[in-house]
C-alpha cells in the first residue's frame, strides 16, 4: 500500500518540480550570459497564464489537435510512475521497463508531430517533420545504451539496473557504463529539444523545430504542451541520474531514506540543469543537416558502450 | 473439427461456384462475400479448436491423386495458428470486399473472376497450413500464387498486367527451389511430413544446409525478404485493396510458415549460421523496407514496403530463435520464436487494417497519390480513426499490438549475452540497433503516411469532395481494429498459446507458462518485465484524470476557432502545406548515400527579366538500387540468351523438319546402346 502511495507521490513531485527545473536552466543560463534573467519560478506563473486564456484555434484542425495535447501530458506522466524517482524497486516495476519508458515517450512525439501536421501550415509539417527524423536517428542510440545497461544489471527492469549498480559499485566507473552515460546525454539534449539541436528559445526561425511544431497552440493546450516537455526534460534527467548515479535512492521506505532521496534528486537534477546551461551557453546550434552526425557520434559510443559491456563481462 | 472443416471447405468451394454463375448484383457480390466469411470464419473455429485441445485434425484421402501419398491434411498448433491468421484477415476483408467491389460492376473488372479467385485463394491458402506431405503443399502452394496472381491482375489495366508479371515470374522462382528442397528432404522416400521429419536426422549435412538455403529462398520470395521483394510494392498495389490487405496480411505469412516448419520442424534446427543468415536478411529486410517506404507517395506502396519491413521483424525474431536454438538454449529459442509468430498475427492485423483503410481512400478520392490527399479525417472521419489505429500499432506504440511483439523480439535480442561465442554474441546488439532505427522510422513513416493523407487542407478537388465508405468496408475496418487493440492488451493470453504451438518443434519445451506472470510478460528470471494492459489502464485513468482536475481547478475552457496564423499573410491555401515530398526530405538528405536521389528543376523565367518567374518544375527520384544492380543486369544477360537460342527459331519448317530427323536418329542411337 504505502508502495503504491510512493509511486503517487513521486508522479506529483515529478510533475511540480518540472516547471522548477525549467526555470532553474534559464535563470543559470541569463546568469553565465551575464544577464539578470527571470526568476526560477517563472515557468509557474507561464502556467497560470496560459491555463487562464482563451484557446485559438486553427479552423482546419481536425478533433486530433485538440487530443493531442492530452495524450502527450498523459504519456510523459505515465513515465513518471515508473522510472526511479526517489526509490527503487517500485512497486509499478513489473508494468513498465526501460522499453517501455522509451516507447511511451515516442507515443507522445508521434502525436505532437501529428497535432503539427494538423493545421496545415508550413511551420507545423517542417518541425513535425524535423521532430520525427531526429526522434527516428536517436532511437537506435537509446536501444543500444539499454542494452548495455541490460547487460550490467541482467535486467531491463529500472529497479533491477539500480540495484545491480548499487550492489556492485565498480559497475558505475566501467567503460560500459561511461561510455552509455554519454551517449544517452546526447540523445536527451536531442529528445529534448535543447542546444546544440534545437533551441528552446527561439520562436520564429527557420531553424527551429519542436517551437514550430507547436507553433498553432494556445491557452491550455500549449500550457499542457510546455508542461509535459519540461517533465521530458526532468525524466531524462532523473534517468542519467538515477540509471548511472543511483546512490542517494530509497531502497527502506523510511521517512529519513526518503527525505535523503528526495534532496539528492533536487542535487542531482540542479547540477545536471547546470552542466546544460553551461552547454547552451558554450556552443551555438549545429545545422540541421549536421544533427544527424552528432546522433552518428552518440550511436557510435553505444556501440562501443555494449562491445565493452560485453568484453568485460 | 470434421463438422468445421467441411463447412470451411464447402464454404469456399460453393462460394466459388456461385460467382461463376456472375457474381455481380447486390445479391452476387453479397452471396459470394457470405461464403468467403463463413469459409474465413469456419476455418478460424478450426484453427483455435486445435490449438485449444491441442489435438491435431487429420484428414487423408489416399485415392485422391494416389501418385506419391495423395492427399494428406495434418493440422497442428502451428498450422492451426496460421489458420487463425488467415480466418481472422479473410473474414475482414470478406466484408469489406462486398462493399469495395461494388466500384466493379461498371465492367472495369470482372467481377466473376473476382469471386471465383477470391475464394479458391482463401481455400488454397488455408490447404497450405494443413498440408502434410509433399504433394499437397506444393499443390496448394500453387493455387494459392496462381489464384493471387489472378487476383492482382483484376484490374486488368496495364499498370497491374506488368506487375502481374513480375509477380508470377518471382513466385515461380520461388516454386522451383522449393521443388528443388523437398526433392532432396524426401531423398527418394515417401513425401510424407512424418516420414521427412525422421529421415532428416540421417541426411548429411551438405545435403541439410543446401535443403535450408533452397527453402529460404524458396520461401523468403513469398515473404518478400531483401533483395527478392521487388514483386511485392508492384504486385500488391495493383490489387483491389481487400485482395491487397490479404497477400500483404496473410499470405506473405505462408512464407514465414514455411521457413518454420522446414528449418525447425521438419529438419529439425541446424548450425548457427542458419539462424545469423534468417537474423541478417531480417534486419536488413526491415531497414531497407522503411527506408524505402519513407520516400514513396503512393499510399499502397508505401504499405507494400511496410511489409518487407515487417517480414523483416519477423524474421528477427525467427532468426534469432534459430541461434539460441542451435546452442541449445531452448527457453530463449522459444521466446525468438514467440516474438517472431506474435508480430506475425500482430502485421496481419495492422497491415490488413491499413491496406483496407487505404482502399476506402482510393475509394473515395480515386487516387493513390499523397500529394492529392489532405483532410480527409473530416469527410470519412470512420476511416481516419480506423488508419489512425493502425498507424499506431504498425509503429510500435504501447499499448497497441505493435509494441507487445517488438518488445518480445527486443528481448530476445537482448538474451545475446547468454551465447557461448563472443563473436555470434556482438550480432545481437547490432540487431538491437537496426531493429531501434527502424521502428524510429516506421514512426516517422506513419506521421508522414497519416498526417499528410487525412489531416490539413485537402490539395485536390477529389479530396475536398471524398465520402466515407459504405457500412460494409467500416465494419471490415472496424473488425481489424479491435484485433489491433485486443491483440495489445492480452499478450498475456497470447503468448502462453504461442508457447503452445512450439512446444515440441524441434525439441524446443513447453513454455506455456515460462513468459507471463499475471497481467504481464516477463522474459525468464525476470530479465524484463512489460504490461501493455496495465499500461493501457493507466493512460486511459490520466486521460479521464488531466480533464477532471483541469475542471476542478477552474481553467479557462473557452475555445475561439480562427483562421491559422500566416506569419501576417492572409488567405491560407493548400498549396502553402507541407508535402509527403517535403516530410520526407531531410531524412532524404541524412540517408542520400542509399537513396542517390536525382533532382531536376524546371524555371521558366519571364521573357523580360529573370527575377520573374513563371513556373517551377520541380522533379526528384530515389534511385531504385536492386532494379539497378541485380534485376537489370540479369534481365538483359536473359534477354541476350533468349537471342541466341532465337537462332534456332527461324521459323522455316524445313530447318525444323531437320532438328527432328536428327533428334530421332540420336534416339535410336541412344537406345541401342544403353
Amino acid at each position: 500500500m504505502i508502495g503504491y502511495l510512493l509511486e503517487f507521490s513521486q508522479a506529483l513531485l515529478a510533475l511540480l518540480l518540472a516547471p522548477l527545473l525549467a526555470g532553474f536552466v534559464r535563470w543559470v543560463k541569463s546568469r553565465l550570459q551575464n544577464r539578470r534573467g527571470a526568476p526560477v519560478w517563472q515557468p509557474y506563473f507561464e502556467l497560470a497564464k496560459l491555463f487562464g486564456k482563451d484557446v485559438v484555434m486553427s479552423n482546419n484542425a481536425s478533433w486530433l489537435f485538440r487530443v493531442a495535447p492530452y495524450i502527450v501530458f498523459a504519456s510523459t506522466l505515465a513515465v513518471t510512475f515508473l522510472i526511479p524517482l526517489i526509490a527503487a524497486p517500485l512497486p509499478f516495476d513489473n508494468i513498465g521497463d526501460l522499453l517501455v519508458v522509451v516507447y511511451l515517450l515516442l507515443l507522445g512525439t508521434f502525436f505532437l508531430a501529428l497535432a503539427g501536421l494538423d493545421p496545415g501550415t508550413a511551420f507545423g509539417g517542417m518541425g513535425a517533420s524535423r521532430e520525427m527524423t531526429v526522434a527516428a536517428i536517436a532511437e537506435p542510440t537509446i536501444a543500444l545504451s539499454i542494452f548495455s545497461l541490460a547487460l550490467g544489471a541482467g535486467s531491463t527492469n529500472l529497479g533491477q539496473i539500480v540495484i545491480a549498480t548499487l550492489t556492485n559499485p565498480g559497475v558505475a566507473l566501467s567503460p560500459g557504463h561511461l561510455l552509455a552515460f554519454a551517449a544517452i546525454f546526447i540523445v536527451s539534449l536531442a529528445e529534448t529539444g535543447r542546444l546544440p539541436v534545437d533551441n528552446p528559445s527561439t520562436h520564429l526561425e527557420l531553424t527551429m523545430i519542436h517551437e514550430a511544431m507547436i507553433l498553432e497552440y494556445s491557452g491550455r493546450y500549449l500550457a499542457l504542451i510546455e508542461w509535459a516537455s519540461w517533465l521530458k526534460l526532468t525524466i531524462f534527467f532523473s534517468l542519467l541520474a538515477n540509471l548511472f548515479v543511483p546512490w542517494g535512492l530509497a531502497l527502506t521506505l523510511t521517512p529519513a531514506a526518503l527525505a535523503i532521496a528526495v534532496a539528492t534528486l533536487i542535487l542531482k537534477l540542479a547540477i545536471l540543469g547546470m552542466v546544460v546551461a553551461m552547454i547552451e551557453t558554450r556552443i551555438a546550434k549545429l545545422r540541421l543537416f549536421r544533427v544527424p552526425e552528432l546522433l552518428g557520434m552518440s550511436f557510435v559510443l553505444a556501440l562501443l558502450a555494449v562491445t565493452s559491456s560485453f568484453l568485460l563481462k | 473439427m470434421q463438422t468445421l472443416f467441411l463447412l470451411m471447405f464447402s464454404a469456399y468451394f460453393l462460394g466459388a461456384l456461385v460467382a461463376l454463375s456472375g457474381g455481380r448484383g447486390n445479391l452476387g457480390r453479397g452471396l459470394v462475400a457470405l461464403a468467403a466469411v463463413v469459409g474465413a470464419g469456419a476455418g478460424f473455429a478450426l484453427g483455435a479448436s486445435v490449438l485449444l485441445s491441442g489435438a491435431p485434425f487429420v484428414l487423408s484421402i489416399p485415392q485422391l491423386l494416389p501418385l506419391a501419398g495423395g492427399l494428406a491434411l495434418r493440422l497442428d498448433g502451428l498450422g492451426a495458428f496460421f489458420l487463425i491468421v488467415i480466418g481472422l484477415v479473410g473474414v475482414s476483408a470478406a466484408i469489406y470486399g462486398f462493399g469495395y467491389s461494388a466500384a466493379y460492376e461498371d465492367g472495369r473488372a470482372s467481377l466473376r473472376m473476382l469471386g471465383v479467385m477470391l475464394n479458391l485463394f482463401l481455400l488454397t491458402m488455408s490447404l497450405v497450413t494443413m498440408a502434410d506431405n509433399v504433394l499437397t503443399f506444393l499443390l496448394m502452394w500453387e493455387g494459392m500464387s496462381l489464384t493471387s496472381y489472378f487476383l492482382v491482375i483484376t484490374e486488368s489495366n496495364e499498370d497491374a498486367v506488368r506487375a502481374g508479371v513480375w509477380y508470377a515470374a518471382m513466385t515461380h522462382a520461388g516454386l522451383a527451389l522449393l521443388l528443388a528442397a523437398f526433392v532432396l528432404l524426401m531423398n527418394g522416400g515417401s513425401g510424407a511430413f512424418a516420414d521427412l521429419r525422421a529421415g532428416a536426422a540421417s541426411l548429411s549435412v551438405t545435403t541439410r544446409n543446401v535443403i535450408f538455403l533452397l527453402a529460404f529462398l524458396g520461401f523468403g520470395s513469398k515473404a518478400g525478404i531483401v533483395p527478392l521483394h521487388i514483386w511485392l510494392p508492384r504486385a500488391h498495389p495493383a490489387a483491389p485493396s481487400h485482395v491487397s490487405a490479404l497477400m500483404s496480411g496473410v499470405m506473405i505469412k505462408m512464407g514465414i510458415y514455411g521457413i518454420v516448419r522446414v528449418a525447425l520442424d521438419l529438419l529439425g534446427g541446424g548450425p548457427v549460421w542458419w539462424g545469423g543468415i534468417v537474423l541478417g536478411v531480417g534486419a536488413v529486410s526491415a531497414l531497407l523496407g522503411v527506408l524505402y517506404a519513407l520516400m514513396e507517395h503512393d499510399l499502397k506502396r508505401l504499405l507494400a514496403y511496410h511489409s518487407v519491413e515487417n517480414i523483416g521483424i519477423i524474421l528477427i525474431g525467427i532468426g534469432a530463435g534459430l541461434i539460441f536454438h542451435s546452442y541449445g538454449l531452448m527457453t530463449l529459442a522459444a521466446l525468438g520464436f514467440i516474438g517472431g509468430l506474435y508480430h506475425t498475427i500482430n502485421h496481419a492485423s495492422f497491415k490488413g487494417l491499413l491496406f483496407l483503410g487505404a482502399g476506402s481512400v482510393l475509394h473515395a478520392t480515386g487516387t493513390r497519390n499523397m500529394e492529392e490527399m489532405g483532410g480527409l479525417i473530416k469527410k470519412m472521419p470512420w476511416t481516419a480513426f480506423f488508419f489512425l489505429i493502425g498507424s499506431a500499432a504498425i509503429s510500435a506504440l504501447p499499448p497497441l499490438n505493435g509494441f507487445a511483439s517488438e518488445w518480445l523480439v527486443f528481448q530476445s535480442l537482448l538474451g545475446g549475452f547468454n551465447l557461448p561465442v563472443p563473436e555470434v554474441a556482438l550480432i545481437m546488439p547490432v540487431a538491437v540497433g537496426m531493429l531501434a532505427l527502424t521502428s524510429g522510422l516506421a514512426a516517422a513513416c506513419f506521421v508522414k503516411a497519416f498526417g499528410i493523407t487525412f489531416l490539413a487542407l485537402p490539395r485536390s478537388h477529389e479530396a475536398e469532395h471524398a465520402h466515407e465508405s459504405p457500412l460494409s468496408m467500416r465494419i471490415g475496418m472496424g473488425i481489424l481494429a479491435l484485433a489491433c487493440i485486443g491483440l495489445g492488451l492480452a499478450p498475456f493470453v497470447v503468448v502462453p498459446i504461442l508457447g503452445g504451438v512450439l512446444n515440441g518443434l524441434g525439441g524446443l519445451p513447453d513454455t506455456r507458462a515460462a513468459f507471463t506472470s499475471n497481467l504481464s510478460l516477463q522474459t525468464p528470471v525476470a530479465f524484463g518485465q512489460m504490461s501493455s494492459t496495465l499500461v493501457m489502464l493507466g493512460l486511459l485513468i490520466l486521460l479521464a484524470v488531466i480533464p477532471l482536475v483541469m475542471w476542478i481547478l477552474r481553467v479557462n475552457r473557452k475555445l475561439r476557432v480562427s483562421d491559422t496564423w500566416g506569419c501576417g499573410r492572409v488567405g491560407q491555401t493548400s498549396r502553402m502545406e507541407y508535402t509527403a515530398t517535403s516530410f520526407a526530405e531531410p531524412l532524404r538528405r541524412v540517408f542520400a548515400e542509399l537513396y542517390r536521389p536525382t533532382k531536376e528543376v524546371t524555371i521558366d523565367f519571364h521573357p523580360d527579366s529573370k527575377y520573374f518567374v513563371q513556373s517551377i518544375a520541380y522533379r526528384s527520384e530515389v534511385m531504385p538500387l536492386f532494379e539497378r544492380l541485380l534485376y537489370d543486369p540479369f534481365l538483359r544477360l536473359m534477354q541476350s540468351a533468349a537471342r541466341q537460342v532465337r537462332r534456332l527459331q527461324t521459323g522455316s519448317l524445313h530447318l525444323y523438319l531437320v532438328y527432328v530427323t536428327v533428334i530421332l536418329i540420336l534416339l535410336l542411337l541412344a537406345a541401342r546402346w544403353f
